[in-house]
């Protein structure tokens, strides 16, 4: 979970750097993703290579995860001891003691990112989904969707979900490998690292469907 | 004061089991809530009630035997043992709610008294360590140093009642076992047996049926003994490091 989880993450960085290229305009935008990006590492490797390596490696970590998951839960939830479809009888206290909104929501946070995965790539790889008009530019496929205020909307779900997946994930991933030292959950660093992390990438991904809707960016 | 509870009652293992209001008056501030569980089923018994069955032994929080779930949390609202909890910490009128552990690895047994034997086999798996007995050996031959034996002492101190398992949303015993592995993983005796005793304890922490940790953290909030959460970190550095050896 944790490792296949942070190569994920570490794609995720990596493409918003590529997203926030937009702001320099169509040519830079289209231009790292139509040349620069499948000329990684060409000519060792061939055209478009650097980016078939890295879609096999995420879809092997996309599925590793969500195996995992699908194992944890029903081994968690038979754990928990339900009787009687509920495991306390009580209505007090439904949040224990600390349990944050992030820990909780984890396995439905994950599948609505899996739609929302599914439902991003078909949109943005080649012109397969266009909602607002396909094109050859992938700046004006991202430009034509986001006019669309429904559009939009599905994505701030989406990144608003990544965003408290990671807020849990990245602190979790760092304590199954060993890295936590500090003796309570909100005492560690890492749980403020995880949250401006997760911040960081939602904010970072928002801006440019909110730049095109709100702001009219592109147009 | 007078209060209203809610316990849970069930006549035996495989009997379905409800919850059962009883009002309880004249209740002392004073008392512990196992004293006033005992003035209820004094109360049971007089009028020929089967009284509510439940475990304690020393009442004064180190054995670890008094858990139950009140008002949704592992030990109630305070964070300490059933047995040193006062009735001062609720309001005079309040709906208690009082339920068993609830974890697949700890049955109930009756009432509010489950079976933990789940903790004991996970002991056996590799809790302890193999020393030659005889007289015991001057104090000063093994130093340790003053930090080591701090944390070691610190996770000593856990009485292995299961409020972390009651606690954590998946069942887990990720803290009482990481509490073993930090307190005899610290010291110069628990270093011979230390990667059998990871992958032992741990093996045996999932064969019992316990849940997978997800680093949530309800553990140490609601431990008694205030047993830290980086333990488990800990024992998930020794256990990556006995498998990198190969000694699954
Ligand atoms: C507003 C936010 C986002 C925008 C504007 C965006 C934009 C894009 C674009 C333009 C592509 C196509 C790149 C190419 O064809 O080379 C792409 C691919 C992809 N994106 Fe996003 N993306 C966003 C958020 C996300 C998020 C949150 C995730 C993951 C949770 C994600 C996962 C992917 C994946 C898996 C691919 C396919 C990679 C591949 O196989 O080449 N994206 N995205
Ligand atoms: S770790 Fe704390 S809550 Fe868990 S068994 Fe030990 S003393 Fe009880
Ligand atoms: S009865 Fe021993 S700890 Fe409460």
């Amino acid at each position: 979970m944790a490792v296949s989880g942070l190569i994920m993450l570490g794609y995720l960085l990596v493409h918003m750097y590529g997203n926030l290229k937009f702001f320099q305009g169509r040519e830079k935008f289209d231009g790292y993703l139509h040349e620069t990006l499948p000329h990684m590492f060409y000519p060792y490797l061939p055209e478009g290579g650097a980016l078939w390596i890295i879609r096999v490696l995420l879809i092997l970590a996309l599925v590793v995860h969500a195996y995992a998951a699908s194992t944890l839960w029903r081994r968690n939830k038979a754990a928990a001891g339900y009787v009687g479809g509920k495991r306390y009888h009580t209505t007090q206290h439904k949040t224990g003691n600390q349990r944050s909104y992030s820990s909780f929501k984890m396995l439905w946070g994950g599948v609505i990112l899996f739609l929302f995965i599914i439902g991003h790539v078909a949109q943005m790889m080649p012109n397969w989904l266009s909602p607002g008009g396909a094109s050859d530019s992938k700046y004006d496929r991202v430009v034509n969707g986001f006019e669309l205020w429904w559009v939009v909307l599905l994505y701030t779900i989406g990144l608003v979900a990544v965003g408290f997946h990671l807020a849990h994930g990245f602190w979790s991933a760092l304590t199954t490998l060993g890295q936590n030292r500090s003796s309570t959950r909100r005492g560690s660093r890492w749980t403020l690292i995880s949250i401006a992390l997760a911040t960081l990438i939602t904010v970072g991904f928002i801006s440019v469907p909110f730049a095109v809707l709100f702001f009219g960016a592109g147009s | 004061m007078n209060i209203t509870l809610r316990v849970w009652r069930q006549k035996n293992a495989d009997d379905k089991g409800k919850m059962v209001t009883y009002g309880l008056e004249d209740v002392s501030t004073d008392m512990s809530f196992l004293e006033m569980l005992d003035v209820l089923n004094e109360q049971l018994t007089l009028s020929g009630d089967e009284p509510i069955a439940f475990d304690h032994d020393c009442r004064e929080g180190i054995c670890g035997s008094c858990g139950v779930v009140i008002n949704g949390l592992a030990h109630g609202p305070q964070v300490s043992t059933t047995c040193q909890l006062h009735m001062r910490s609720f309001e005079d009128g309040a709906v208690i709610d009082v339920e068993p552990w609830r974890a697949g690895a700890f049955p109930v047994v009756k009432d509010l008294v489950v079976d933990r034997g789940s903790f004991d086999r996970i002991i056996q798996a590799g809790g302890f360590i193999s020393a030659p007995t005889g007289s015991a050996p001057e104090a000063n031959n093994l130093p340790v140093p003053k930090k080591d034996a701090d944390h070691a002492f610190e996770s000593a101190a856990c009485i292995g009642c299961g409020a972390c398992v009651a606690a954590c949303p998946n069942g887990s015993g990720m803290l009482f076992t990481a509490a073993k592995i930090t307190h005899l993983g610290l010291l110069p005796q628990g270093q011979p047996e230390r990667d059998s005793r990871v992958i032992g304890m741990v093996e045996q922490h999932d064969h019992e049926g316990f849940g997978g940790c997800t680093n949530i953290g309800e553990c140490t909030a609601a431990c008694p003994k205030g047993i830290p959460l980086d333990t488990i970190s800990r024992l998930n550095r020794d256990l990556l490091g006995a498998l990198a050896k190969g000694k699954a």
